[in-house]
């Protein structure tokens, strides 16, 4: 378990962490979402001992990283915002380097799994510079997995690269979070969503939110809202929200020559879908369409980090 | 292979995968075959006094060249968090920078023995022990110097920057027994002693001296702690 105790670092008289106090648990896969200068990058920093906090300290199981530097770091692998590839070298020879420095025993045999599980077949023998984006990402991945880390930290891991790269980065970080723990921050949320079971939304250097996806929705906004269209008039769909009770028709409107739709919101506690699925039916109506309009996570977050955000 | 020498391989690596130890090599045994060769042919004298009193000078300019992107290069390409979160200490990536750009500086000097093979040749009267103490001179020095230069280095991400501070700290320190004379004599002493170009005079004259010893190694001590200072600090900045 990682464990952040009342962190706090300041740059000079800025502060970028201000008192962020939270748990990891093994096997965990967090979100780390922010805006850009949020604070994201130097808590991840702080966690592999790149940076030293200015107060509090951040215990990875029994060590910490003021006392125990060296310990943690042979735990955590680590792939920071700006790629740390060394231009000139050989893909194979940096990874040789990593390898040694990492004091891996059986390097061959550890450097073929990476090289499959990382897709650099064709690479191995280039120079880094050489490169396209996309793999000198994969390379800084197979950097930050090949002495096999409990806790695998990726910085921003997916930030310029094409839509068809960071499927590919997406999946990989997929397949290596089945086993680790797995700390990913990022700006994007579709990725956060799509790979994390937790997200810890961050500003100004402190925490703002904290939760899973869905719960952070939810708490974001109680009500469930929810659309429908049916082949009845916009009189029996008000019928309908009065029958059932509990709930609001904010919208009604014919659409076509048969259809109209409806918005209803209720309660998120109990999904009544099905409820007004067996209404439309049982009153000898066709229902064509019946879908949750869930607020996003991007709304949730733009509420949370924007100055002012109306709540 | 201990941490230091993976460093250090690494660093030589990079310093003969590009063309830079070659640069290095080649233009280094120009000036020094050059300040051999011009006294054995113009004054007939088969000796390795003025090569040995050129290559502190040539060194002021190589040394820094070799060293300024030990440090820097690895700030402004962000690879210094790699070493700086793996497993090791700044104590280990410094003395691992050191030792490669002491191997480059002592290829260097092995290659001038060709023109002590050519004095053994043509010359007669050779004083073994003053060449000897001559090139345990040229290698502290060397190594003050690079000491300095990774200092230097450690200060900036801008290469420029590292060899501009580098060649000046070794300029002063070099200089400093030749501008005796502006100094108040009550000083001059002090000055004098905290010369390199002093220190140095006495080895090249064929005299090894504890002080001396002990006035290089001290050098590289602070130098080299300066550097794993700098390097520590950053964490807490």
């Amino acid at each position: 378990m990682i464990r952040l105790e009342n962190l706090v670092k300041d740059y000079g008289t800025v502060r970028a962490v201000d008192h962020i106090d939270f748990n990891i648990n093994d096997g965990e896969i967090l979100g780390f979402l922010g805006p850009n200068g949020a604070g994201k990058s130097t808590t991840l920093k702080m966690i592999t001992c790149y940076l030293s906090p200015t107060e509090g300290n951040i215990h990875v199981g029994e060590a910490n990283v003021i006392d125990d530097s060296l310990e943690i770091r042979k735990k955590i692998g680590y792939l920071p915002e700006q790629n740390p590839l060394y231009a000139e070298m050989i893909v194979y020879d940096y990874l040789k380097f990593v390898a040694e420095v990492r004091r891996i025993p059986d390097f061959k045999n550890r450097l073929k799994e990476i090289i499959d599980l990382c897709g650099l077949h064709g690479v191995v023998n280039k120079t880094v510079q050489t490169l396209s984006k996309g793999y000198k990402q994969r390379v800084g991945l197979a950097q930050a997995i090949l002495h096999d880390p409990e806790i695998l930290i990726l910085d921003e891991p997916t930030s310029g690269l094409d839509p068809n790269q960071i499927v590919e980065i997406r999946e990989l970080i997929k397949k290596l979070g089945k086993e680790k723990t797995l700390i990913i921050s990022s700006h994007i949320l579709q990725e956060v969503q799509a790979v994390c079971d937790r997200i810890v939304i961050i500003n100004k250097g402190k925490i703002v939110a904290d939760g899973s996806a869905d719960q952070l929705k939810s708490g974001f906004n109680k009500k469930m809202s929810v659309t429908i269209q049916a082949d009845a008039d916009e009189e029996a769909l008000k019928l309908m929200v009065t029958n059932l009770g509990n709930m609001n028709l904010t919208k009604v409107k014919m659409i076509s020559a048969t259809l109209t739709e409806a918005v209803v919101e209720f309660d998120r506690q109990l999904d009544r879908r099905p409820e007004i699925f067996n209404y439309i039916k049982n009153n000898g109506f066709t229902l064509y369409e019946l879908h949750r309009e869930d607020i996003s996570l991007e709304d949730v977050f733009r509420n949370l980090t924007i100055e002012g955000g109306k709540k | 292979m201990n941490f230091a020498q993976l460093i250090s391989k690494k660093e030589t690596n990079a310093y003969f995968d590009s063309p830079s130890a070659y640069i290095f090599l080649v233009v280094f045994l120009l000036f020094s075959g050059w300040f051999f060769a011009s006294p054995l042919f113009l004054a007939n004298s088969a000796d390795m006094r003025t090569l040995f009193n050129m290559i502190p000078i040539l060194f002021l300019f190589f040394v820094p060249v070799i060293t300024m992107g030990l440090l820097a290069r690895e700030r402004s390409s962000g690879t210094i968090e790699l070493l700086a979160t793996f497993p090791l200490t700044e104590v280990q990536i410094i003395m691992g920078k050191f030792w490669a750009a002491l191997k480059l500086i002592s290829i260097g000097l092995l290659f001038t023995l060709l023109h002590l093979l050519t004095i053994i040749i043509l010359g007669t009267n050779i004083d073994y022990g003053a060449i000897f103490c001559g090139y345990i001179g040229l290698l502290m020095v060397g190594a003050v110097y690079a000491s300095i230069g990774i200092f230097a280095s450690s200060l900036s991400n801008n290469q420029i920057v590292a060899f501009i501070i580098s060649f000046a700290i070794i300029f002063v320190l070099y200089m400093l027994q030749y501008s005796l004379f502006f100094i108040p004599a009550a000083f001059a002493g002090f000055f004098q002693y905290i010369s390199i170009g002093y220190h140095y005079s006495n080895m090249a004259r064929g005299v090894i001296d504890t002080r001396n010893l002990i006035y290089f190694l001290s050098l590289i001590t602070i130098f080299l702690r300066l550097a794993i200072a700098v390097l520590e600090i950053r964490k807490w900045k």
